[in-house]
């Protein structure tokens, strides 16, 4: 591919792109484990609490928050090419990329701030 | 990707957005007190309005996740069209099983 086949690579709208696909496939791979965890609580909760305590480490807990974020900024992405495909294009574009990001980290913060 | 498919992604999506949504808003709620088995079961045993939340949830992340993954593999591993969608059928497959017996067990047991 010529090297200008490659420019719009470092445009926030292929990044955006880039992170609604990346995420969606960590979703995806972390999904199946979150329902195999939740089916733990079949006859009673014991072996749920089992695990459960296990994710009170503080590194469990930053990869939750990641998780949060992940998340977040998929609906965020998935919202925006709703809209794109939708509704009548905006220049704002790269602005709401940048904020739907935004926006997801300081969902991802909060949660952090409160499980710690 | 097909018309189709390309059509249950979209309609998957659109309807998650107020799942997703909720989920979040459940996920930083609940996050403040250290979590245990018996607050989630409380809030979710017996419950037909939670059932047909995490029913509908499951139903609609198994369609979305497996389509976008069949979409995933196609444009970016070695595999086929038929490859990526027997991949795809064969994830959706999975996580509507481990869903709907996620849900059974929060609601029903």
């Amino acid at each position: 591919m010529s090297p200008l086949g490659l420019k719009h690579r470092g445009s926030a709208l292929w990044i955006a792109a880039m992170i609604h696909r990346l995420s969606g496939v960590a979703l995806a791979i972390f999904l199946p484990v979150h329902f195999f965890v939740l089916g733990l609580a079949f006859h009673g909760g014991a072996r749920l609490d089992g695990f459960l305590r296990w994710t009170d480490q503080p590194l469990v807990k930053f990869a939750e928050g990641g998780l949060v974020f992940l998340l977040t900024v998929h609906l965020l992405g998935g919202l925006r090419i709703l809209v794109i495909e939708n509704f009548a294009w905006s220049d704002s574009q790269k602005q709401w990329a940048t904020l739907a990001a935004a926006a997801s980290a300081i969902v991802a913060f909060i949660f952090l701030v409160r499980v710690f | 990707m097909t018309m189709r498919l390309y059509l249950w992604q979209r309609a998957t999506a659109a309807a998650m957005v107020p799942l997703v949504l909720l989920h979040i808003a459940v996920i930083v709620y609940v996050s403040h007190q250290g979590l245990t088995a018996a607050d989630i079961l409380a809030r979710t045993h017996g419950s037909l309005l939670w059932a047909s939340y995490y029913g509908l949830f499951v139903a609609a992340a198994s369609v979305h996740a497996s389509i976008g993954v069949r979409n995933v593999l196609t444009e970016w591993s070695p595999l086929d069209a038929r490859g990526a969608g027997w991949c795809a059928v064969i994830l959706g497959m999975v996580l509507a099983l481990l869903g709907f017996h996620a849900v059974v067990a929060l609601v029903l047991t």
